[in-house]
């Protein structure tokens, strides 16, 4: 395999995806590309998201067409250094394409699996990528779960060692609450790092993860090396009460689907699965009154009750904050709050990790 | 955790994490038990086909063989259920279920309504349908109809088994009384499962997939019938709307008029017999409410005004196929006025 030769390949975007459809091509076959180029769009059961260019060069050619449905792993693409000779692209794509089975990468790597630990007596689901560097934990918002990460945490494993746990009451981790605040959720994202005895770590925190990974830094400043914001909760006062009291109250498919429109920028991201699937986690016992008692701490009225601006002021750790310029849940004018590693990404919405996930991990570097 | 078990694995584990959360569940059932002589898990027979096995080992005596008298256990199960216990009865096949309709229809049905709102009835009947199984003309009916016209009772018919459990927990949790319909056919239909308990609110229908081109509507079984006819279609470039009512009362009426006035197409497909079931109420409703946004007459596939075959060629035919389903919803899109 000649190394200027580079195949685009299907991803793997979160556990469940074993296949994906081609949405558009956003570049045309022999047109210049860059190291971080868009290049083709693609759409999982959940999600569509975009593929860079690893590599700079040329789109030699479009092995696929728009519309098409490929497993994880199959070739869409080729992109070379240089021109080169149509006969080596294709003796590349040929050999490619004898050599594929799809299904076949996952079987050969051992199976990434969630798994369980007990903080508290709560079980506590996560999923663990990466094996080298600091590690990095990865803590979602209100509603959400490790999912959400779905396009960071292989990126980011790449150099650390990340950790995505779904909270109490949230994905697969018990769902009883007993204390809802900022400080009982720290206490738990504490105590799981020290059942799984990490020392040190970075901070992600998406929405309410931000504000539980900015009180875990007051909590515990020497453990925590640097804390990410991501959309967050506790940095002002505005917020959008409706959506939140309207997740809640959410019992079909329609409202959750309008609402969870609300996350998103380009609301053509929210696809059938997605909504499928916070419908299935709602209807979970315990998930609604969990979601009810962290509702009834975060908002006071129709406003934000717990703002932390002040008191992240003495942290002495490296802190930023990332948001999506069209944020309609939460403001983006609250990542000033943080001071000067801010980071606005225009075009994208609350779940700006998922919706700018290039970006994103791009900023994520520590 | 979600993980992958079979629609009748499913409806086990409701009856299971409904009895451990409240102790007023009760099972009873022919054969539910066992009635052979042995104890315990040896002997749990498990209804006629092993749904509620190893029930008795975990439950003892919250599981009840009953003698092969439907009138009386059904019976029973309405009265317990009035003086403040929530059984879960099942009742072998639905055409045997003739000799209790006292008990539910003029029973059951009326109580909260005649009492004021001040009786509950929190009785689940739990029982098999539909053709295939090679049973003949008595065992092999769709007969929710019957039940789905009688006000106070609610029908739940589900077509997967992540529905079989999440529905049979509210059944069980209901203060009404529910008949739960069960295809034989997809007792071994395996899909993901979450391992907690979890209930799905009755009246919410299922949208399997979207399409902008015809709506169809199809009830239990038919649900996969209908599938693969819309997978067929697809191949053609005809984008169909898939609608699983789930339950056919309370019927949610709303969710199929918003994808009729979209697509103005409708066919609708129910295994039970062609005359007063529940495709001509859902067509004659759509004619009522949505005659504006139709494009082409309402069309029901369902299966000929006779009896169950027992031949089985008879039967395979009897039975709406997805090329029937198939044929009936292009004549439906090639329809011009």
């Amino acid at each position: 395999m000649s190394d200027r030769i580079i195949p685009i390949t299907m991803p793997k975007w979160g556990l469940s995806m074993q296949e994906g459809k081609v949405n558009r091509w956003l570049v045309s076959a022999g047109d210049p590309i860059q190291t971080g180029t868009e290049v083709v769009e693609v759409e999982s059961d959940k999600i569509a998201g975009v593929i860079e260019a690893a590599h700079g060069g040329l789109l030699q050619r479009q092995v696929v067409k728009e519309g098409d449905v490929l497993p994880v792993g199959a070739l869409l693409g080729v992109i070379t250094e240089s021109e080169i000779a149509e006969s080596e692209i294709e003796t590349f794509v040929n050999d490619f394409q004898s050599r594929f089975v799809p299904g076949a990468t996952e079987e050969d790597q051992p199976a990434v699996a969630p798994e369980i630990v007990t903080v508290d007596g709560r079980h506590i689901s996560y999923l663990r990528r990466g094996e080298t560097g600091d590690p990095i934990l990865l803590i979602h918002g209100f509603g959400g779960d490790k999912n959400n990460w779905l396009f960071n945490h292989e990126a980011l494993a790449a150099t650390h060692t990340v950790y995505a746990l779904d909270l109490p009451g949230h994905g697969n981790s018990d769902k009883n609450i007993d204390d809802p605040t900022f400080s009982g959720f720290t206490k738990v994202l504490l105590g799981f790092a020290a059942a799984l005895k990490l020392k040190e770590f970075h901070l992600v925190g998406h929405s309410l993860g931000g504000a539980i990974s900015l009180s875990a830094a007051l909590e515990s400043p020497d453990r925590v090396k640097s804390v990410t914001v991501i959309s967050s909760v506790g940095l002002g006062e505005e917020i959008d009460a409706e959506y939140l009291r309207g997740f809640v109250a959410a019992n079909s498919r329609k409202e959750l689907k309008d609402l969870t429109r609300r996350l998103f920028a380009n609301e053509e991201l929210v696809t059938r699965r997605l909504v499928d699937d916070l419908l299935r986690f709602k209807r979970l016992d315990g998930v609604r009154s969990a979601l009810e008692a962290i509702l009834s701490f975060l908002l006071e009225g129709d406003r934000q009750r717990t703002v932390l601006s002040q008191d992240i002021k003495n942290l002495r750790m490296p802190i930023r904050a990332i948001w999506g310029e069209k944020d309609r849940i939460i403001p983006a004018s609250h990542a000033t709050a943080i001071g000067k590693d801010v980071h606005i990404l225009p075009s994208a919405g609350h779940s700006v990790q998922m919706e700018a996930a290039n970006e994103v991990n791009r900023l994520l570097r520590f | 955790m979600a993980r992958k078990i079979s629609f009748k694995q499913a409806i086990n584990e409701a009856i299971a994490q409904e009895m451990g959360r409240d102790e007023t569940v009760i099972a009873m059932g022919e054969d539910n038990v066992g009635g052979m002589g042995g104890d315990g898990e040896k002997d749990a027979w498990g209804g006629v086909l092993g749904v509620t096995k190893g029930l008795y080992g975990k439950y003892g005596d919250r599981i009840m063989d009953t003698p092969i008298s439907e009138s009386a256990f059904i019976g029973a199960a309405i009265g317990a259920a009035v003086c403040g216990l929530r059984p879960v009865a099942e009742l072998m096949f639905v055409d045997f279920m003739g000799v209790c309709f006292d008990q539910i229809f003029n029973q059951a049905a009326k109580f909260r309504y005649m009492f004021g709102g001040k009786a509950v009835t929190p009785v689940v009947i739990r029982t098999m349908i539909g053709a295939g199984f090679r049973a003949a003309a008595q065992h092999s009916q769709c007969l929710y109809s019957l039940f789905t016209h009688i006000p106070g009772l609610k029908c739940v018919i589900p077509s997967s088994p992540y529905d079989a459990k999440g529905l049979l927990i509210q059944s069980i949790r209901d203060n009404d009384p529910v008949i739960f319909f069960e295809h034989k056919l997809l007792y071994g239909l395996e899909s993901d499962v979450p391992e907690e308990s979890y209930a799905i609110p009755f009246g919410e229908a299922n949208v399997i997939r979207e399409g902008d081109d015809v709506t169809i509507v199809a009830i239990g079984r038919m649900v996969h019938v209908a599938q693969q006819a819309a997978d067929d279609l697809a191949k053609e470039g005809i984008q169909t709307e898939v609608i699983d009512p789930r339950t056919t009362s309370p019927l949610d009426v709303d969710t199929i008029l918003d994808s009729v006035a979209n697509t103005g197409r409708l066919v609708i497909v129910d295994e039970s017999h062609p005359r007063c079931n529940v495709g001509t109420d859902i067509a004659a409703l759509v004619g009522q409410k949505a005659f504006g946004d139709l494009k082409a007459p309402v069309t029901i596939v369902s299966a000929p005004h006779v009896p169950v075959p027992f031949s089985d060629s008879l039967e395979d035919l009897y039975i709406p196929s997805p090329a029937r389903v198939k044929a009936v919803t292009k004549e439906v899109l090639e329809y011009s006025k």
